[in-house]
């Protein structure tokens, strides 16, 4: 077991300025536990730590990352706190239960970057706890989604901010939100040809968001930016789409386009099937909550009726000594998730320490919260899901792809057993049972049972753990890791 | 170039890579098949969360793709159902 | 007819209303919540005889267990995941088995079919090498616990029960000459009744207490692990034989025996724990880091299998660890069922049996015989009974 003054959870956009800002404006120590390779989380990802000449290299992804300097710079400071012994960040740690403790907090962590056959466990103490876990993709059903090759908005991101990798030569997006457009033309720059980004909403909805865009009119100018690379591209962009089918045997092939009429359905006979071989769709993306819902922090529901942590204006959360940044707060994109990453510094040093924040450096940064928040929420209202998302389902449409549970299974539990809600029909029919604990079906369940996104699951694992790490009894045998650089404080 | 086996031949990949981001460069896009309805499975979610990208590595089953790093020499074959069907 | 309010939707109350609408009982089941949510949903589905010595929960066990079946063969055991996989409770030490083989020698004497086992390995091959010695008790039996719940109400349902989800009982109605009429609710309507089941498990104390009828029902926590989904390893229901009083907490008086058990899912099922901590949510590591040293000590393969998911239940529990089964002799018209603690899904079946006898006044207070020890008399001390 070991101790800290402050540890941060996510290593983001959010928890990196949380730990940077602490070091610049405190002696507190800090620990930043993080399950990605290496530091900047969904935003700033980047490939794993190597050498060697055929190496992938970060700067052949440059392109990708537009305010790369920022990132150097929370880098850098974070380097200056290794050094000075205040800062370890552990990368490849998975957090799976953050508990309250005599002397604040313990976090539970696993090492997953020694190799699969070696997984340590961890503890840490805190007194203050940050959790800046960020989201992931918010996914819905659709028949083929299931198919080799169709992916999450986010994961083709992934795969090409991490590993270089387009997921195809012809690829579509589908889906809502701003989000789809920047992926397209990253896709687009590195070779791919994309077929066309398929955005649910129509761009009127954006007619009523009028106040909340004017005070951000910088976002406008970003969203130009990727409108002009990919009219570059020849990338068609069309509102008012949705991919209702994914076609293919062993693999993705085709999929089905349908138009949607005002009310959000799918018009019949709008068909349209367009050749494909990898398929990127997402629906906004849902809080990482597992960590702050076990720890019992008070949620409040976002405009969409999500539920996400509540914080006060320097981002503590209900509970004392938790704080909360970034978008475990509701979806915002990686501005706000700095900013509100150095309020909570703010905060943390404030109730940790004599000393204090920089005055001004807290009030602009609330007020750059506030308008921030603002344009958040005006996204959310205009890019909602669908009110016909699932008219196109049918009964074998995997609803559970763990469990593969079909809708038919999940309609009959709804229509001939009374399940109101996810957590019902979770008990009757295993959706949301399997590997991902409902992480990526949970959103659909809740929408097809309750018509709402629903109350935010408890999972009191908030990831896999080995039972003999655990037990503590797998000894650190059967084979020794082959990995030669270990990730621990690997910067 | 760096080369790790799998199902026994050679994927070439950049280090620094993920095993999942090599097998899709590498054309590979499933590398399991479900316990339940035995269909194929690759990357879904990319970042950890979905657990479709299960495989097995160095023997040790239920490995995500998408977040083991690609070394050199590593034996990675595909996971069918449990992944502990042959325990 | 009678008509009966059956207050808790969890596997006591569904068992309850299968059993009196087979007996022409006009009911009324009502829950706050759906049906199963409760504490039903939050632990295994054990039906044991194994765990249970000589005496009445034993013969409720018994009664529940052939409850069980006939249950089953209505329904259809696969529907519930109703399986007779039996129990082998294992020792791992020498003090240990011969505990177990005193213990079994008093089961048999009432009843219960335990054969010795000289190698477990033979019954269980993935068990650790070099165990003392097992008991077998093929009469344990498992079933899904919320399948059979909402399965069992389901039945009642078809036979012409109604069902009122959202609805928060408060109080009772009662007549002039002090007996009971009905029961209200939270929006504040009124449901006529002759007789009112408590079946509220957990919340059963309370509920007894609006009904002017107190029992003392109390909340005892439990963890239970789920794995990742593995093929058929586990075909029995493992126990330790050792319960392991773990040290340092003992004013919560935790207790980890541990229970390894294969599900129709895949997952391996890692019980239980015992703890008297109130309603406390809290996760507690060491609870789960010492079943899982438990569940890897009888299992060593488990420890390269990952945990996915802990549940936690707050098990109704009476002080004398019995459950409260029977008519109230304060408030006429008010039976009891509630307080299982650790065996309520078991119980359950046999549970309804006795429910439906005192309904229909096949069995009343005086002629409750081997189940006397069951009454809530116990509870209800002569000033209160003066209420
Ligand atoms: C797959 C994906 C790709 C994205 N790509 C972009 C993009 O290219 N451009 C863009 O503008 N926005 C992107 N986003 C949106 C993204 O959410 C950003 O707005 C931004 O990264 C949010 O910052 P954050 O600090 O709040 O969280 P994140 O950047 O999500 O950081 C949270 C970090 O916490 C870690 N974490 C969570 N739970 C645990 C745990 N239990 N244990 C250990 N670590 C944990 C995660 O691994 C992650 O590194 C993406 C989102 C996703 C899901
Ligand atoms: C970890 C754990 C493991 C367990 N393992 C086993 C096992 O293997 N075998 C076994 O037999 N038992 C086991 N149990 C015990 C078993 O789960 C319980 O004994 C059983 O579920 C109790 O059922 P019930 O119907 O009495 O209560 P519940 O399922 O809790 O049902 C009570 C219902 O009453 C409702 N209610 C409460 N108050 C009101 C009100 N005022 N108005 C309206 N409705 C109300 C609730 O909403 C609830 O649905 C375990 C328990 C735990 C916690
Ligand atoms: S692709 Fe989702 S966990 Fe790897």
């Amino acid at each position: 077991m070991s101790t800290t003054d402050v540890l941060v959870v996510g290593a983001g956009p959010a928890g990196l300025a949380c730990a940077a800002t602490i070091l610049e404006h405190s002696s507190l120590s800090v620990v930043v536990v993080d399950a990605g390779h290496g530091p900047g989380g969904q935003y700033w990802r980047q490939p794993a730590p190597a050498v060697g000449a055929d190496a992938l290299d970060p700067a052949e992804l440059a392109d990708l990352h537009h305010d790369r300097a920022r990132f150097d710079a929370l880098l850098h400071r974070l380097e200056q706190g290794r050094t000075d012994g205040r800062l370890q960040l552990r990368s490849q740690h998975h957090v799976w239960s953050a508990v309250p403790d005599m002397q604040g907090y313990a976090v539970h962590a696993v090492d997953r970057g020694r190799g699969p056959s070696h997984v340590p466990g961890s503890t840490t103490v805190a007194r203050a706890l940050v959790l800046a876990t960020g989201a992931f993709d918010r996914a819905l059903p659709f028949p083929g989604w299931d198919l080799p090759g169709v992916m999450t908005v986010g994961g083709l991101q992934a795969l090409l901010k991490a590993g270089g990798v387009v997921a195809g030569r012809r690829v579509a997006l589908g889906g809502t939100g701003p989000f789809l457009l920047p992926v397209a033309a990253g896709l687009a720059r590195h070779g791919a040809t994309v077929v066309g980004v398929y955005e649910a909403n129509r761009p009127a909805r954006w007619l009523r968001e009028g106040r909340a865009v004017a005070r951000n009119a910088g976002k406008l100018g970003e969203g130009a930016g990727y409108a002009a690379a990919l009219l570059r591209h020849r990338v068609p962009v069309r509102a008012g789409r949705m991919v209702v089918a994914a076609h293919g045997a062993d693999r993705v092939e085709a999929i089905t386009l349908a138009r949607l009429d005002r009310a959000g359905h799918p018009v019949p006979g709008s068909d349209q099937r367009v050749a494909v071989d990898a398929v990127g769709v997402g629906w906004g993306f849902s809080p990482q909550l597992d960590l702050a819902v076990t720890l019992g922090v008070d949620l409040t529901p976002d405009v969409a009726g999500t539920e996400v942590v509540a914080v006060d204006d320097a981002q503590r959360t209900s509970r004392p000594g938790v704080y909360a940044a970034g978008e475990v707060c509701g979806v915002g994109g990686a501005p706000l998730a700095l900013t509100e990453g150095r309020l909570a510094a703010a905060a943390v040093v404030a109730d940790l320490t004599d000393g204090r924040v920089p005055a001004d450096v807290v009030s602009s940064a609330r007020r750059v919260v506030t308008r921030q928040r603002a344009f958040a929420t005006a996204i959310l209202r205009a890019h909602p899901v669908p009110a016909g998302w699932a008219d196109r389902l049918a009964p074998d449409t995997i609803v559970c792809r763990c469990e593969e549970v079909t809708l038919g299974a999940v309609r009959a539990a709804i229509d001939e057993r009374g399940a109101r809600d996810a957590r019902q029909v979770k008990q009757l029919t295993r959706t949301g049972m399997g590997w991902c604990q409902g992480r990526v079906c949970g959103y659909a369940a809740a929408l097809l049972s309750s018509g709402r996104p629903g109350p935010a699951v408890e999972r009191l694992v908030a990831a896999p753990v080995p039972l003999g790490t655990l037990g503590a009894l797998a000894e650190p045998t059967a084979r020794p890791s082959r990995r030669t650089g270990i990730s621990d404080d690997a910067m | 170039m760096s080369t790790f086996e799998f199902d026994g031949a050679g994927i070439e990949f950049r280090p620094g890579q993920t095993i999942g981001a090599a097998l899709v460069a590498a054309g590979q896009v499933s590398w399991r098949t479900t316990r339940v309805g035995g269909v194929r499975r690759g990357l879904f979610c990319g970042i950890g969360i979905c657990f479709d990208c299960l495989v097995t590595v160095e023997g040790e089953p239920n490995q995500r793709a998408c977040l083991v790093v690609a070394e050199p020499g590593l034996t990675v074959t595909t996971q069918e159902g449990t992944g502990h069907e042959h325990d | 007819m009678t008509r009966a309010v059956i207050i808790g939707a969890g596997i006591v109350g569904s068992a309850c209303a299968e059993a009196l609408t087979r007996r022409g009982v006009e009911v009324v089941v009502v829950d706050r919540s759906a049906v199963g949510s409760g504490t039903t949903s939050r632990g295994e589905g054990n039906i044991l005889v194994s765990d249970k010595g000589p005496g009445t929960e034993l013969s409720l066990a018994e009664l529940s267990r052939r409850a069980w079946l006939e249950v089953g063969e209505l329904i259809g055991p696969s529907l519930i995941e109703l399986e007779e996989k039996g129990g082998l409770v294992v020792a791992q030490s020498r003090a240990g088995l011969e505990a177990l083989a005193r213990f079994a020698t008093g089961q048999r004497a009432a009843g219960v079919t335990a054969l010795d086992v000289g190698d477990p390995q033979v019954l269980e091959p993935r068990l650790a090498a070099g165990l003392p010695g097992a008991v077998h008790y093929p009469e344990d039996m498992q079933v899904q616990p919320v399948l059979a719940a909402a399965a069992l109400l389901a039945a009642a349902l078809e036979r012409g029960a109604t069902f009122r989800t959202g609805t928060d009982v408060t109080a009772a109605v009662r007549d002039g000459d002090g007996s009971l009429s009905g029961i209200r609710t939270a929006d504040g309507q009124v449901i006529e009744a002759d007789v009112v089941v408590n079946a509220s498990g957990t919340w059963g104390g309370e509920v007894s207490e609006r009904l002017g009828a107190p029992v003392p029902v109390l909340p005892r926590r439990g963890f239970v692990l789920v794995t990742e989904p593995l093929p058929p390893l586990v075909r029995h229901k493992v126990y330790s034989a050792d319960y392991v009083d773990n040290v340092g907490s003992s004013d919560a008086g935790l207790e980890t025996s541990c229970v390894v058990e294969g599900t129709r899912g895949g997952t391996v099922l890692i019980g239980a724990s015992r703890e008297r901590v109130g309603f406390d949510t809290t996760l507690s590591v060491p609870v789960v880091e010492t079943l899982a040293r438990q569940a890897v000590a009888l299992f060593p393969f488990l420890a390269r299998v990952n945990l996915l998911r802990v549940y936690r239940g707050f098990r109704p529990y009476c002080p004398d660890h019995l459950p409260v089964i029977g008519p109230d002799p304060r408030v006429p018209g008010v039976i009891h069922a509630c307080g299982h603690e650790g065996a309520g899904i078991g119980l359950a079946a046999g549970t309804g049996r006795l429910v439906g006898d005192y309904v229909t006044g096949a069995r009343t207070h005086e002629s409750a015989g081997e189940w006397a020890e069951l009454l809530p008399d116990r509870f209800a001390g002569p000033s209160e009974q003066q209420v």
